[in-house]
């Protein structure tokens, strides 16, 4: 008999040095706390972590990559938006 | 390596394949960028990956038996924990490499019964015992070593999720190379017996080691594609001299020699010419007729039949409690 399907989910870990929640993979639990403690033994061996995220797969909504050209457009033509585009004379220094 | 039986040519898929696509599709690849879940990709791409990375998987979770089979008689607490936590790894590996292969469109429970069934593939290298100690330090410094050597390119390897999980798991595997290679060090500086042990685990390794890298490059019907797809950056062939020449001086040092007397050193190219490889060996490894073909499968299945209360009652948890909340 073929073994019935587990739920997917994804796996966040905020690292040590205070970064963000970080995506680093996906597993199958059955519930989420299964899936806390799953997450722990297959992510955190090494100190990885000092707190994790567990999302269902099918609760995230993603951008389609073959529309990003569209979806990123607005950001493409707006260089004024990094401080590089902004002249700033050598005799003030950094800034 | 751990996925050398992917003889088929998917020729017959490309035909069908939208052309202008499948050109965009290598543009991409040319440039180095890396293919993700969601972008188009040949069915063929698509079916080389799952196939190569699902058979990576199974080969994590069945390379567990071998050493496992140690732990419980390790030398001491300090061997124990060590060869535990690696076996754990092992574990954690297949777990990283079923989740990739899943972002291509198989499920997991469809892999994982297509291993049990015996229709998927895994190392030939598994198919050994481990009949002495000595044989764990030799999988630690000579199989996770030839692991290394093929995994490390696997890290830039043209679809993402695969590449992400190689760079997870080459960082754990050195640590599993040198607790081989310290168990293998103590041996040699041990007594007589300990010493004989060592070699004779070498001898028995060494060439089933060899084969791991797969059939040599004549031989590879594969190869081109994976290579135009930058699955594969280097052939067979040349992974494995890439190891015989790491392995060598690794083998002088501990005062082991290589079961291979007509192997000597090229002095123009400095390169270590072993004798041929006795490909008859590994195909019938491949075919199932190793020393411990049918005892793998049976241990993998055992383990899966005797675990099915858990995963049932696990669901049935889960289920009760959703239908809890919703009657709340």
């Amino acid at each position: 008999m073929a073994t019935p399907n587990t739920p997917l989910w994804e796996v966040f870990i905020r690292s040590r040095n205070g970064l963000a929640h970080k995506h680093v993979g996906s597993l199958h639990a059955a519930d989420a706390t299964l899936a806390l403690q799953a997450a722990r033994d297959i992510y955190t061996r090494r100190g990885e972590g000092l707190s994790i995220w567990v999302v269902p797969s099918g609760a995230i909504t993603a951008s389609d990559p073959a529309e990003k050209g569209m979806m990123f457009e607005p950001a493409e033509s707006k260089i004024y938006r990094h401080p590089t585009f902004y002249d700033v004379p050598e005799e003030v220094g950094h800034m | 390596m751990y996925t050398q039986a992917l003889n088929t040519s998917e020729a017959d898929d490309r035909n069908i394949e939208d052309a202008a696509r499948a050109a965009q599709f290598q543009a991409r690849i040319d440039a180095e960028e890396r293919i993700e879940p969601n972008d188009w990709m040949p069915s063929a791409y698509r079916k080389t990956l799952t196939r190569q990375i699902s058979q990576h998987a199974h080969s994590e979770i069945v390379g567990m038996l071998p050493e496992g089979n140690w732990i419980t008689r390790a030398p001491s607490l300090r061997r124990k924990a060590a060869l535990l936590a690696k076996v754990q790894d092992e574990c954690g590996h297949g777990l990283y490499l079923y989740a990739a292969a899943e972002t291509l469109g198989a499920s997991r429970e469809e892999l994982v019964d297509l291993m049990l069934s015996g229709k998927a593939k895994y190392s030939s290298i598994f198919n050994y015992p481990t009949l002495t100690w000595a044989d764990i330090g030799v999988i630690g410094w000579l199989v996770d070593g030839a692991a290394i050597m093929n995994q490390i390119p696997l890290c830039r390897c043209s679809y993402g999720p695969y590449a992400r999980a190689m760079i997870r798991v080459c960082k754990e595997e050195s640590f599993h190379q040198r607790q081989g290679y310290e168990i293998m060090v103590t041996l040699a500086r041990g007594s007589d017996e300990q010493k004989a042990m060592a070699q004779d685990a070498l001898n028995r390794w060494w060439w089933p080691v060899l084969m791991m890298f797969g059939p040599p490059d004549n031989a590879s019907q594969h190869s081109d594609t994976s290579t135009k797809w930058k699955i594969k950056r280097f052939s067979n062939d040349e992974l494995r001299q890439k190891f015989v020449d790491a392995t060598v001086p690794q083998a002088q040092y501990l005062g082991l020699s290589i079961p291979d007397p007509g192997m000597k050193q090229n002095p123009a190219t400095g390169h270590w010419e072993y004798s041929d490889i006795d490909w008859d060996e590994f195909k019938q490894v491949l075919a199932g007729n190793g020393p411990c073909n049918r005892d793998r499968l049976a241990a993998r299945r055992k383990a899966h039949d005797e675990g099915a209360w858990v995963r049932e009652a696990a669901a049935a948890y889960a289920e009760k409690r959703k239908r809890r909340r919703a009657a709340a």
